[in-house]
């Protein structure tokens, strides 16, 4: 299987982006925390694989009150923005182990398909509460459109980098196992931004993030808006928790967000 | 493409999504990263690869050509153990041995990245580890005692230096 697959190790974007082409076939390999498990178990069996390791995606670029972040910066690195986006940090401190968040990439966590077992994407909360923007290119060429909307068609996409504005203020919280390699059962993240606007979103859902609009329009009440979160999200069972759980959880978290986001203003 | 493992150069035939963990055990013969769970979750396969731990069953080999590969073997020798090898063997902080490689690589990086004996800490750095014989009393006690610039008597085990009579014939 191995020997029969194209295997590319593009040494720029511009070279990476060539050799995705329009995506057809292609497998895409960041950090091989998510694909190369599928390949050993023979699960997957890719025909042509572009391996981003050596593409020059690892970016992490601040530039006044922008950031923006190459696909192929590992999870950790995220650290690095404790100080200015406090939520997307903690989300990046809550992902997996030490070793698996120097290996995982912010693309890899963005793009991955929903997981059968565990909910996937942790990344996906704090940067829908950021109104990311996602540059991806794929079958129809360049584009560069929220994150919110690159995340429902991101499949035979390559995602090239993430922008977004520093906010006044992020908060994080999760629900999730005292475990060694632990998933996130359910997160929440919000964001205060310079005008006044509180943005919230949340991972943990069947399918992926999803901003918490209802909830974000009665922000100005966390009871309430953590009741109307649960009209915001669709909910499944999988070997973490229940529907059930989650729905009694979700308030919880948003109150507790808002109430961080309050604290912070 | 070429792989130094342990210092020692080699000439890599898998191909490059072979992981770095089927080349380590089935082609070059270094055995001590395990197959555990092949898929990430036990640490078990960890190496550190240019200055960095990393899960060698996540790792596509082709990605790490000129890369510097140290395994537990890489850290001492049977007759000059590493300080950390050394503490395993006092602290007895290896049961059936299967986690005790990647254990050793995950607490060797956390150590030379400045890591105190503070047992949260170490804890967290271990955190991507599972020991299935549950002796992580013993391997927290290992890594802080090399923390704290213990010096090791490998005649003796820490527990039976610390053992004491119950009131019985033991």
């Amino acid at each position: 299987m191995t020997q029969a697959t194209e295997v590319l190790f593009p040494t720029s974007a511009d070279e990476a982006v060539a050799q995705f082409g329009d995506g057809s076939g292609v497998t895409v390999v960041g950090g091989g925390t998510i694909v190369m498990p599928e390949i050993t178990y023979g699960r997957l069996a890719p025909t042509k694989a572009l391996v981003l390791s050596r593409a020059g995606l690892d970016t992490l670029d601040v530039s006044g009150a922008t950031v923006t972040l190459g696909a192929g910066l590992p999870v950790a690195r995220l650290a690095e923005l404790a100080q200015d986006v406090k939520a997307l940090a903690q989300c990046a401190l809550n992902v997996a182990d030490y070793e698996i968040r120097l290996q995982a990439t912010v693309g890899g966590n963005l793009c991955a398909g929903e997981g059968q077992d565990a909910p996937r994407g942790d990344l996906q909360g704090p940067l829908l509460a950021l109104d990311a923007q996602a540059r991806s290119v794929g079958a129809d060429g360049a584009s560069t459109e929220p994150l919110e909307e690159f995340l429902g068609r991101r499949a035979g996409r390559l995602l090239l980098d993430v922008t977004f504005e520093k906010p006044a203020a992020s908060a994080f919280a999760a629900i999730d196992y005292a475990h060694t390699h632990e998933y996130t059962v359910l997160a929440v993240s919000g964001v205060r931004t310079a005008s006044g606007e509180t943005r919230l979103a949340a991972t943990g859902l069947a399918g992926f993030g999803t901003r918490l609009r209802s909830a974000e329009a009665a922000a100005s009440d966390p009871e309430r808006a953590g009741a109307a979160a649960v009209a915001d999200v669709s909910l499944g069972d999988d070997a973490l928790a229940s529907a059930w759980y989650r729905e009694r959880t979700l308030p919880v978290l948003v109150r507790r967000v808002l109430g961080e986001l309050e604290e912070s203003a | 493409m070429n792989l130094t493992v342990n210092g020692r150069t080699h000439d890599v035939e898998s191909g490059p999504l072979a992981t770095l963990l089927d080349v380590l055990r089935e082609e070059l013969g270094v055995t001590s990263p395990k197959a555990g769970c092949e898929q990430g979750g036990c640490g078990a396969c960890t190496v550190i690869v240019d200055g960095e731990p990393q899960r060698a069953c996540l790792t596509p080999v082709g990605a790490l050509d000129g890369a510097s590969v140290t395994t537990v073997e890489g850290l001492g020798a049977p007759e000059s153990l590493s300080p950390l090898q050394q503490a395993f063997t006092h602290h007895y902080a290896a049961q059936c041995g299967f986690c005790t490689s990647g254990m050793m690589i995950a607490a060797d990086a956390y150590l030379k990245r400045g890591g105190t004996d503070d047992r949260e800490a170490i804890q967290e750095a271990l955190a991507g580890h599972v020991c299935r014989c549950t002796g992580y009393v013993k391997i927290i006690d290992a890594v802080a005692a090399v923390a704290r610039g213990d010096s090791f008597d490998l005649t003796v085990t820490a527990a039976s230096a610390g053992m004491t009579n119950l009131g019985g014939d033991v």
